[in-house]
């Protein structure tokens, strides 16, 4: 193997992948593949550095920096970077031959953006017939919306997550971060390896127009059946249930420590009574569904009272042991201590050349022949230029030295 | 095979899944059927019990779960009980000819009834089974029952969410759900990207817990490099000011809500720009808004009082607009920004049209037709899905 390639094993170690963009919705699609063993070339650049590399704490000792950005780092790993200035036509020209020995492109820049570099997919197709080419963007490449800018959190919105998430009597809460980029990469991994199929079958490469905005859509698929069915607009309703009563997270002893609970049917809500084992837990009025539903109110306020006295964990063991629907409402700090996360590998860990040894989640699901694996962290801007230009693509020595005087690798 | 294959251009047509299923498993199905794969849903007698789960959608033939619905179009049903020598038997037959079974059993249930990974995989090496349950397959929690709430709050993305004055909340359309179905399909499909090199199928474990974390992106990652942890801010943006200031992102307007926010950077300059000038135009924006240098302003920098004023004038002026209009303004003064939509505005959606994502369908349960997202998958500018758009049919 040559000099500083990534070692790669996985179901995918066949595929070579070339990516082109920042953020969250592509480069996670390059994650999920390269965490099965694809080898995943990002093109990037100084001149314009990936939006998760600048603008969004935590940075490695709350310092920020290009090579100190958790965003970036756990979206990233187990890729090379080459840093490519995609404006040079050397750079472009290195571009086109990474493409054509490669089976997937995924890139999520603005639509219009790779046909001005002369990367279009067509472009990309007539340089490599049996190529898979993913674009993914806010709202897709055709359509009166298709130039519209974005983040994800206003996405989000657009999608109606945010209208259905809070207390019916204030406003809507957000969601944490880019929610719906996230809902966009499972589908933009199975459409990259829904393409590698048609590529099997046709023998003839493809070009996937993801919306993450339809993605989003295909989630709140419920609210819209209910409104094509009745013209019924679903609101949000705090952590009730139409099915479940009680259904809430109630405050444990401490600062800041919650627990979910929630009851499904009597005979649950007579074991949850006989654990609480209160006078308010015995009233027969509370001992049928329609009555609990009736003083929900009064009966989360009791549930509360009763809670706040009680330590979490043992809460926890407790009801799940009398079976209760309960958990922990774990914070940031309790998910790398969760036995059952923990038991899974959920959280891996790397150690960054920059970072040091940090946290990435991996896979969550496991595969029981060729488990998908975090095996090398983000990498620098540009930190595989030597080996993918010189290892992959055959440039001597000379030639490299020749690149970094000039403007083609920034 | 290969007139199915003919019938339908999508990826993966011929290929055959058996669906177990009940609500975990739901929606990795439907997606499956999405790409192409005939997707055979398998109910004990009476049918799947998710059925009954509120809220309901009803028609001249009776009411059914609209989550039910939604995630199992495009799938065919046929009874079976599993609970029967016969069922199983049938079941194992089934599966020797299938590619995928899916199920979301607790764990060991399918083996108590012999039917589990081993037996599938001798009668049929080649087949993938993908399980969906909240813990996963093995570990400390593996046969711990979760409802959604719990998947949201053991995962943690509960803890994020909500207004700092009262308790966490999770969103009211169940989301664990769909992250574990969805991220259960991406390994479904991994899994035969394997079998097509080597023709060995394997057990595909997918934990709903687990797949919670990609929908916290970084937030954890506050609390590996600098032992912080991200509290929940009603509708606010934090961590983005050095002096502490939550920006607004969830605004009040004449008919609902609007998302948008004070930014930085060369975009949210121009959209802050955009904003002012809109007030301006309306004869709303006061002289220290009109006055502000966008140029110099640093949203990373800027004052709690410098955001409190900024922020007290613009709701104020968003509070005399309606969401259509905010749509059209921020679209041509490039602010950045959407509407907060309802279930009314997205089924409306002039790009959702245009992009054919709806279809319809007749829904045996309650009698009628009903119409549905689909169409997510576009490859070569054909739109792929479980029914052909209902928008004039041109596919």
């Amino acid at each position: 193997m040559t000099a500083g390639l990534l070692e790669r094993h996985g179901p995918l170690s066949g595929l070579h992948i070339v990516e082109f963009g920042g953020y969250g919705a592509g480069p996670a699609v390059g994650k999920a593949l390269a965490e099965h063993g694809a080898e995943v070339v990002r093109i990037e650049s100084t001149l314009r550095l990936d939006g998760f590399r600048t603008n969004y704490p935590p940075y490695t000792g709350n310092i920020p920096g290009i090579e100190r950005a958790a965003m970036f780092a756990i979206t990233n790993d187990n890729k090379m970077s080459v840093s490519l200035n995609l404006k040079t036509e050397k750079g472009r020209a290195l571009a086109v031959r990474l493409i054509e020995r490669a089976e997937v492109v995924v890139e999520n820049f603005t639509p219009g953006a790779m046909d001005r570099l002369g990367l279009g997919h067509e472009a990309m197709l007539a340089h490599n017939p049996k190529l898979v080419t993913l674009s993914t963007c806010n709202q897709g490449r055709t359509g009166p919306q298709a130039n519209r800018a974005g983040f994800g959190s206003h996405l989000t919105s657009l999608s109606g997550f945010t209208e259905l998430t809070g207390w019916p009597d204030r406003q809507p809460a957000l969601l944490w971060g880019p929610y719906i980029d996230y809902i966009a990469v499972a589908y933009g991994v199975v459409a990259v390896l829904a393409g590698l199929e048609q590529v099997r079958r046709t023998g003839a490469g493809c070009h996937i127009d993801l919306s993450q905005y339809e993605t989003g859509v295909q989630w709140m698929a419920p609210a819209l059946v209910r409104y094509f069915s009745n013209g019924e607009i679903m609101e949000r309703e705090g952590n009730r249930d139409a099915n479940a009563v009680p259904h809430g997270v109630f405050p444990c002893a401490g600062d800041q420590r919650w627990c979910a609970i929630s009851v499904h049917d009597d005979a649950e809500w007579a074991r949850f009574a006989a654990e609480v084992g209160e006078p308010w837990a015995k009233e027969p009025e509370l001992a049928s569904v329609a009555g609990r539903r009736a003083q929900e109110d009064r009966l989360e306020e009791l549930i509360a009272g009763w809670s706040s006295a009680q330590v979490r964990e043992l809460l926890v063991e407790r009801m799940r042991a009398a079976g209760v629907h309960v958990a922990p409402v774990n914070d940031m700090g309790d998910l790398y201590s969760d036995i059952q996360l923990s038991y899974r590998n959920a959280f891996q860990k790397v150690d960054h050349p920059v970072m040091g040894v940090h946290a990435v989640p991996g896979p969550p699901f496991i595969l029981s022949e060729t488990p998908g694996k975090v095996t090398s962290g983000a990498p620098m801007v540009g930190q595989h230029n030597e080996a993918v230009l010189c290892g992959i693509l055959g440039l001597s020595a000379d030639e490299l030295e020749e690149l970094g005087a000039s403007d083609v690798l920034t | 095979m290969a007139s199915s294959v003919e019938q339908n251009s999508a990826p993966l047509s011929g290929l055959r899944a058996l669906d177990l299923t009940g609500e975990l498993g739901w929606l990795l199905g439907r997606i499956l059927a999405d790409v192409g794969v005939e997707v055979h849903k398998l109910d004990p007698p009476g049918g799947d019990p998710g059925r009954k789960q509120a809220p309901l959608v009803e028609g001249p033939a009776g009411a059914v779960s609209a989550a039910w619905v939604a995630y199992n179009m495009g799938k065919s049903r046929l009874d079976l009980d599993l609970a029967t020598q016969e069922g199983r038997s049938q079941f194992l037959d089934l599966a020797a000819e299938a590619h995928f079974v899916l199920e979301s059993e607790e764990p060991g249930k399918l083996d108590s009834l012999g039917i589990g990974w081993e037996a599938l995989h001798e009668r049929n090496p080649a087949l993938i089974l993908v399980s969906v349950t909240p813990y996963g397959q093995t570990g400390p929690l593996s046969n711990v029952a979760a409802s959604d709430l719990e998947l949201m709050s053991s995962g943690g993305a509960v803890w994020l969410t909500g207004d700092a004055d009262r308790p966490p909340v999770r969103m009211t359309l169940p989301q664990s759900i769909c992250w574990a179905g969805s991220y259960a399909a991406v390994g479904a499909m991994i899994a035969h990207h394997h079998r097509q090199l080597t023709g060995q199928g394997q057990h595909v474990d997918m934990s709903a817990q687990a797949g919670m974390l990609p929908a916290l992106v970084h937030a954890p990652s506050f609390f590996d490099l600098l032992e912080e942890n991200p509290m929940r801010a009603g509708g606010y943006l934090v961590g983005r000011n050095i002096n502490g200031a939550a920006m607004r992102n969830i605004w009040p307007c004449e008919d609902g809500y609007v998302t948008w926010a004070i930014y930085g950077g060369a975009a949210g300059r121009q959209s802050n720009r955009g904003m002012v000038e809109w007030m301006e135009e309306k004869g709303m924006a006061p002289d220290f808004l009109r006055e502000m240098d966008w140029s110099t302003f640093d949203v990373a920098t800027v004052t709690l009082e410098e955001v409190s004023a900024m922020e007290s004038a613009i709701a104020t002026f968003l509070e005399t607009v309606t969401k259509a209009e905010f749509l059209r303004q921020a679209e041509a003064r490039r602010m950045l920004g959407y509407v907060v939509s309802t279930a009314a505005d997205i089924v409306s959606d002039a790009q959702l049209e245009a992009r054919e994502v709806w279809s319809q369908d007749f829904v045996s349960e309650i009698g009628k037709s009903l119409r549905f997202p689909d169409g997510w998958l576009r490859i070569d500018g054909v739109r792929h899905g479980v029914r052909p758009p209902s928008n004039g049919g041109k596919r």
